[in-house]
């Protein structure tokens, strides 16, 4: 994997010489950095002193490693001794040399295993497959982002801590540090709306306001460490990772191959990228705001298809929300409907399953998923008017009783006249 | 009560003489009695016939699904209260149960013997054998419920 | 036949006798006469209507909820049971309140009532306790929070706090074990002193009759009058059968609502308030400061509400001036006072925004 450069090799065999007690040295012996502690918590330039005073909440502290672990030098030597070069001391690793410092252990899977064995140690791999890799490799553009750039030094904690930076809530703001900057971005003639187009969408929705944190975050499509735009062909797949079933319809109807044939991106080219919307029935058929009409005309088959699809759904909605509406009138009004309702969750299944069978652009398909929605609905609204049919039978009930009430009081008043004109 | 129609040519008072007569006041009381006495005792007695329901559900419910009709890798949909629930029975002949309801998007989930996993088949979501979410859109794990038997019947409970 | 058979074992005739000789002044205050038998019907409504949902309920926290939910929905006219339980207990307490009012401003206390108005007033509180231990027994959410503030109260009484909150929650929260106990209250132990009480209420307002107001009775000469057998009754059960009609019509068209099931973990609601009447109670405390004379205000607040409650209870023996026949302006501004200190406190806990 780093073989090919011959310097690049040699780099990492003098840090590893230079450098041998950092990785075997074990949590155990060195829990403190009495010099470089006792220096730099104590400086009155931040920039300085900062580092050691946050380092203690770093996983890397918690986990017994110690400034020299990435900073190398003699922490057992007093004054600037300590940072000696010629004890191995690096200053501050960055651009190329940050991979191998932190690749050293982070890449080693025999060093990894004994904190982490879950954790993947391929991610310097990854990063020299990324654009950011690229540029930095082979360009030499120092600029781009490297390990520190996203997992912000001294203060590194595992992705599930919310404070992390690279937990999922704050991945758009920690690529957006750069990526929504117009000045850095210039150079690289990149957009940087994305981060403000992101949090308009759905994703950001799911994952910010409901707390769904599977929701994807810029990582989830680009990839993390090998950052890259996913290319036309790759859309399908990215979004299929989650919206498996409406990939593969997709993939299997003829609009596969005419975006394909176009170079048009397959999902993205109705439900846009970074401001994904809910997929509304509103995105389909002829309508304004409806996608189909971007290519499709009422008068040809693709036109026809859209406002038939369109139809059937809508018409499923219809009966669907007038079933549940009837149900909920009746539950508002004190009936028992449990069972009714457990009985539409059914026609909730096809609206789902009608919506995904869109993606086939097959209307035979939709129609079948419909129909089956339609029926569920049709016996939700028989029992909601069942329903309230019985409720009408208590307002009756309450009438006839009242009248008969109405008819004693009467009855009543009567023989008090009667009995108080006697006496 | 009928001093009145001793003053003849009084036509209204006596029509409201007529009215209080001890007839039909007597009928008018007794009628509306008997009807009251009905109304409240229909209800009542309504009351106490057994519903077709049974009992009351509660925090547990036994399954129409006996142990012997749950064949080894395999699942069946139940009702637990108002909503639904899935019954598994791993493999290894555990039995499993679970809420029904996809945490992605509310749809029921089915048991998949090919994978051995609950799936949603909307979005492709796939739940393990504890109901983690394990795959695909779902971002909570499926609730879990209690399975007790007792002789070949399956009870689920909430909580434990 | 029967009758004779029965009058010779029963002695119904003495017990005619009793009702025909009673007789019901007629003045323009006559109207107030009416609520306490208000109140004994309501009362017998509960009586039936509530061993009617014993069928049914169950008291445990599994099992409290699902329960009245079979019996809203499963049971047939379930949900007519309930809803009048639930609504008749409310205008129970509203006309028992009328009539603990009128008697209080007509002061019927007066010699030789004073009895009459000691048992009443227990009976008012019992029915206070009525509806407090009912409140919790659906163990939905707004009444389990209800609840734990309610006798969170109880727990700040200096000495004897501690330990009587626990004895009546059963333990250090509201549970399970409140929810059976506050049961076996509601369905056994206040039932009892209820039926007790109340006998000897009505035997004695049979045994003194109605009291006349003092302005008539002051006045010396007979006041004009009605007989209680027929005459009183047969209105008695006009308003009875009003009542019924108020009632059905209610439970058919606001059936009480269930809400949601009590979690004990579960953040407490935004706005929790006791039933309309313990609502001025509440809200006082809410207005008292932390600290009154280094005693803490809710304490202070308690010990106002326990003597206020002894005053009025012993009261026919401090108004020495209506026991003389004489009027006594004092604790009719009393009276009034109380009403009005009422109704504003009421009014503010219900319109007071519940995050102030």
């Amino acid at each position: 994997m780093r073989g090919s450069v011959a310097d690049r090799c040699f780099t990492v065999y003098a840090l590893a010489a230079l450098l041998p007690m950092a990785p075997h040295a074990g949590r155990a012996q060195e829990t403190q950095d009495p010099s470089c502690v006792a220096c730099h918590g104590s400086l009155p330039d931040d920039r300085l002193a900062t580092p050691a005073k946050l380092f203690p909440t770093d996983i890397h502290a918690q986990r017994g490693f110690t400034c020299v672990a990435c900073h190398g030098g003699d922490a057992s030597a007093a004054g600037f001794e300590a940072m000696d070069p010629a004890r191995g001391f690096l200053g501050r690793p960055r651009g190329r040399m940050l991979l191998d410092v932190c690749g050293r252990c982070h890449s080693s899977a025999e060093f990894m295993r004994r904190y982490n064995p879950a954790l993947r140690v391929d991610q310097v791999t990854e990063y020299r497959s990324s654009v950011h890799g690229q540029r930095l490799l082979q360009h030499g553009d120092t600029l781009v982002a490297t390990c520190s750039s996203c997992h912000r030094p001294h203060q590194m904690r595992p992705p599930s801590d919310p404070q992390s930076s690279v937990h999922p809530v704050n991945v758009a703001a920690t690529c957006g540090a750069c990526h929504a900057d117009a000045d850095r971005m210039r150079p690289y003639g990149l957009p940087t709306d994305q981060l403000e187009t992101y949090q308009r969408s759905v994703h950001w929705r799911m994952l910010s306001e409901e707390g769904d944190l599977s929701a994807p975050v810029c990582n989830d499509c680009h990839g993390n460490h090998g950052a890259a735009p996913p290319g036309v062909s790759w859309v399908g797949n990215v979004c299929g990772q989650c919206h498996t079933t409406m990939a593969e319809k997709f993939r299997d109807s003829r609009h596969a191959q005419t975006f394909a044939m176009l170079g048009v991106p397959g999902c993205a080219a109705c439900h846009g990228n970074h401001d994904i919307q809910d997929a509304t029935v509103s995105l389909l058929g002829l309508d304004s705001g409806a996608v189909c009409a971007n290519c499709h005309a009422a008068t040809d088959g693709g036109g026809l298809i859209a406002t038939g699809m369109r139809g059937l759904i809508d018409s499923l909605e219809t009966r669907f929300d007038s079933a549940r509406h009837q149900l909920e009138r009746a539950e508002r009004a004190g009936m028992e409907v449990s069972r009714a309702l457990f009985q539409l969750e059914g026609a909730q299944n096809a609206r789902i399953a009608a919506r995904t069978a869109v993606h086939s652009f097959d209307l035979i398909a939709v129609r079948r998923e419909v129909e089956t929605g339609l029926a569920v609905s049709d016996s939700g609204l028989a029992a909601g008017r069942r329903v309230l049919k019985e409720l009408n039978f208590r307002r009756t009930g309450l009438a006839v009783s009242v009248t008969i009430i109405v008819a004693l009081i009467a009855g009543v008043l009567l023989k008090i006249r009667q009995i108080e004109r006697r006496g | 009560m009928a001093d009145g129609l001793t003053q003849p040519g009084q036509s209204r008072r006596r029509f409201v003489d007529w009215l209080l007569s001890r007839t039909l006041t007597t009928w008018l009381l007794s009628t509306s009695v008997g009807g009251l006495v009905l109304s409240v005792l229909y209800p009542a007695g309504r009351y106490l016939v057994p519903p077709a329901a049974g009992e009351s559900a509660t925090a547990a419910v036994t399954l129409s699904i006996k142990t012997e009709d749950l064949a080894p890798n395999s699942g069946q949909i139940f009702k637990f209260g108002n909503r639904p629930g899935i019954v598994v029975r791993t493999a290894s002949g555990d039995l499993r149960a679970f809420s029904a309801t996809c945490t992605h998007l509310g749809c029921i989930v089915q048991y998949r013997s090919d994978v051995s996993h609950i799936w949603c088949a909307c979005h492709n979501g796939h739940f393990d054998l504890n109901g983690l979410n394990i795959q695909g859109p779902p971002p909570r794990p499926l609730e879990a419920f209690t399975v007790n038997v007792r002789g070949d019947e399956i009870v689920v409970s909430k909580g434990a | 036949m029967l009758w004779s058979w029965l009058d010779d074992r029963l002695g119904l005739a003495e017990l005619g006798k009793l009702a025909v000789k009673k007789r019901v002044p007629v003045h323009r205050h006559t109207v107030w006469y009416y609520l306490g038998g208000m109140t004994l019907f309501l009362f017998m409504v509960q009586v039936t209507t509530g061993v009617l949902l014993l069928f049914y309920y169950r008291p445990t926290a599994e099992d409290a909820y699902e329960s009245i939910q079979f019996i809203m929905a499963e049971v047939q006219f379930g949900w007519l049971v309930r809803s009048i339980h639930a609504w008749s207990a409310n205008l129970m307490i509203f006309t028992l309140f009328l009539h603990f009012l009128s008697v209080l401003l007509l002061k019927a206390y007066r010699p030789p009532r004073e009895l009459t108005w000691v048992s009443g007033f227990v009976l008012l509180a019992v029915a206070l306790g009525f509806g407090f231990t009912g409140y919790l027994l659906p163990w939905n959410e707004l009444a389990y929070f209800a609840t734990r503030v309610g006798t969170e109260i109880v727990g700040v009484v200096p000495a004897v706090g501690e330990f009587s909150l626990r004895v009546l929650r059963g333990g250090e929260d509201v549970s399970g074990a409140t929810l059976t106990r506050f049961y076996a209250i509601h369905v056994a132990v206040l039932p009892a002193i209820a039926v007790g009480l109340l006998g000897m209420h009505l035997f004695l307002v049979q045994r003194h009759g109605m009291s006349a107001p003092l302005e008539q009775e002051s006045r010396g000469d007979a006041p004009p009058s009605m007989p209680f057998f027929p005459n009183f009754l047969l209105r008695d059960l006009v308003g009875w059968l009003v009542a019924l009609a108020v009632l059905a019509s209610l439970a058919a068209f606001f059936p009480t609502e269930l809400g949601t099931k009590a979690d004990p973990f579960a953040p407490a609601p935004v706005g929790i308030k006791p039933e309309w009447y313990f609502m001025f109670m509440f809200q006082t405390l809410k207005y008292l400061p932390a600290h009154i004379l280094f005693i803490e205000g809710e304490v202070v607040g308690i010990l106002a509400f326990t003597v206020g409650g002894l005053l009025l209870l012993v009261i026919p023996f401090l108004d020495r001036r209506a026991a003389r026949g004489q009027r006594s302006p004092l604790f009719t501004w009393l009276g009034i006072g109380l009403i009005v200190y009422a109704v504003v406190l009421t009014y503010l806990g219900y319109t007071m925004s519940p995050t102030q």
